[in-house]
């Protein structure tokens, strides 16, 4: 009963929309068969935390932070990686999905080495701001300290692999909107990591076409731009829905 | 009625908590009618006292006398507070476990140039603490009953949550601040 991802969407042919009516919370609400629960939501004020996701770039499912529960589901299904259907029952903020969303991110934050004080995300940072919205006040699992580096090669970008949430952002925006597919990830479980071309320094990169837009969909410090100090980087991701919708229409 | 003792300390931090304390001001004097001051840095105490309600513990344990005043601060103390970041999370001083003991003394102690050839508390019969192969947040060596984050964490957070504990209640959860 449960459709995974938005495939349909890149369907060329558009097939005519139905329009489908669920409950989210006790709420009736509709959207149409093209939409993810987590879009529906959204229309009607009903915030899901997310991180991965990103409106203008593909869902993936990567995260799941959004997790939310959906009755005769016997998992718990990502809110951006899955469409709605006629009759479904959905509620967001049982505290079976908010305990998950909690140890989740604290997992992230024990996985990687996130000093947040001297970050130059901090204060600004979306694994931060989810782990203050989730009440996360102290990490209940043993942090890992993993030996990590920091490519600082490309004259103006550089990305510190201590910080990635492993989200594939700059992944997705550089495939989808740049398409110069610079970043892709190697390696599996928690070896993973994001690499330039093909695990080439950065600053020796042959495709990537130095626009930023990594820097910018980075939720974390992760990528950051060169000469940034503690806590000065913001990043911008409101360009993103309307450079997918010029780039659909060219 | 019968004063609050507090103890706070500062293990493996900057003293920035402690100074962010001291930004409540006035407000100080207000608590001081509540509290009585048993163990502190500007407290000339030298063992952890017996029957403390309430200590704020600064800094992340980093070394083996660390862990054995904290250790004898939960056995003496009912409400035990990880006071700002290094405490919480480990922040700066937990910057060196990825790095290990040996090579972050060997970086800093004994690089080209410098005169100082030994690296300090790691011969067996060392005066000086020795360093653990990590430094820790508190709650992974104790039990911790609240958590005051920030680094360092705000004056009005400090406030907040030590009326709170001088009232018998830890707010845990119930207060919004940023993590990290
Ligand atoms: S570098 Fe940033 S955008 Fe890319 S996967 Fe890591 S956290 Fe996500
Ligand atoms: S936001 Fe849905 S899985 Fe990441």
């Amino acid at each position: 009963m449960v459709a995974h991802l938005n495939r349909k969407r890149r369907d060329p042919v558009r097939t005519r929309r139905k329009v489908k009516t669920l409950k989210i919370n006790g709420l009736d609400v509709s959207g149409t068969d093209e939409q993810t629960i987590l879009e529906v939501a959204r229309e009607n004020d009903i915030s899901i935390p997310t991180l991965c996701t990103l409106e203008g770039l593909s869902n993936i499912g990567a995260c799941r932070i959004c997790l939310v529960e959906v009755e005769g589901a016997r998992r718990l299904l990502p809110a951006c990686a899955t469409l709605i259907d006629e009759g479904m029952v959905v509620k967001t903020k049982t505290p079976r999905v908010v305990e998950y969303r909690r140890k989740l991110v604290e997992l992230l934050f024990a996985e990687k080495n996130h000093y947040c004080a001297v970050c130059v995300s901090n204060g600004h940072c979306e694994l931060q701001q989810l782990a203050e919205d989730l009440g996360v006040d102290h990490i209940r699992y043993p942090y890992v300290y993993p030996e990590l580096n920091v490519d600082a090669t490309h004259a103006e970008l550089g990305v510190d692999h201590n910080r990635c949430v492993l989200c594939q952002r700059c992944v997705r925006v550089c495939d989808e909107l740049e398409g110069a597919h610079t970043w892709d990830m190697m390696d599996r479980g928690e070896n993973t990591r994001v690499v330039t071309d093909m695990h080439q320094n950065w600053g020796e990169s042959k495709t990537c076409t130095e626009c930023g837009k990594c820097v910018q969909v980075c939720p974390t410090g992760a990528l950051f731009k060169k000469g940034s100090a503690v806590g000065e980087l913001e990043k911008e991701t409101e360009f993103l829905p309307y450079l997918k919708v010029m780039r659909e229409e060219q | 009625m019968e004063k609050v003792k507090i103890g706070t300390i500062w293990l493996d931090a900057c003293s920035g908590c402690h100074m962010s304390m001291l930004d409540m001001d006035e407000r100080l004097l207000e608590l001081s009618e509540r509290i009585e001051m048993v163990y502190g840095p500007l407290v000339d105490y030298k063992t952890i006292p017996e029957n403390v309600d309430v200590f704020l513990v600064s800094g992340s344990v980093s070394t083996d006398k660390e862990m054995d005043y904290v250790k004898k601060i939960r056995e003496n103390t009912k409400i035990v507070a990880s006071f700002g970041d290094c405490a919480v999370t480990g922040n700066l001083p937990s910057m060196r476990n990825p790095v290990g003991t040996r090579d972050i003394l060997q970086e800093v102690y004994s690089q080209e140039g410098n005169p100082c050839s030994q690296l300090p508390g790691m011969s067996e019969d060392t005066p000086l603490p020795r360093l653990l192969k990590r430094a820790r947040p508190v709650h992974e060596v104790i039990e911790v009953d609240q958590f005051i984050q920030g680094c360092p964490p705000h004056a009005d957070l400090i406030h907040l949550i030590v009326s709170e504990l001088l009232e018998g209640r830890t707010p845990r959860r119930g207060i919004r601040t940023m993590f990290g």
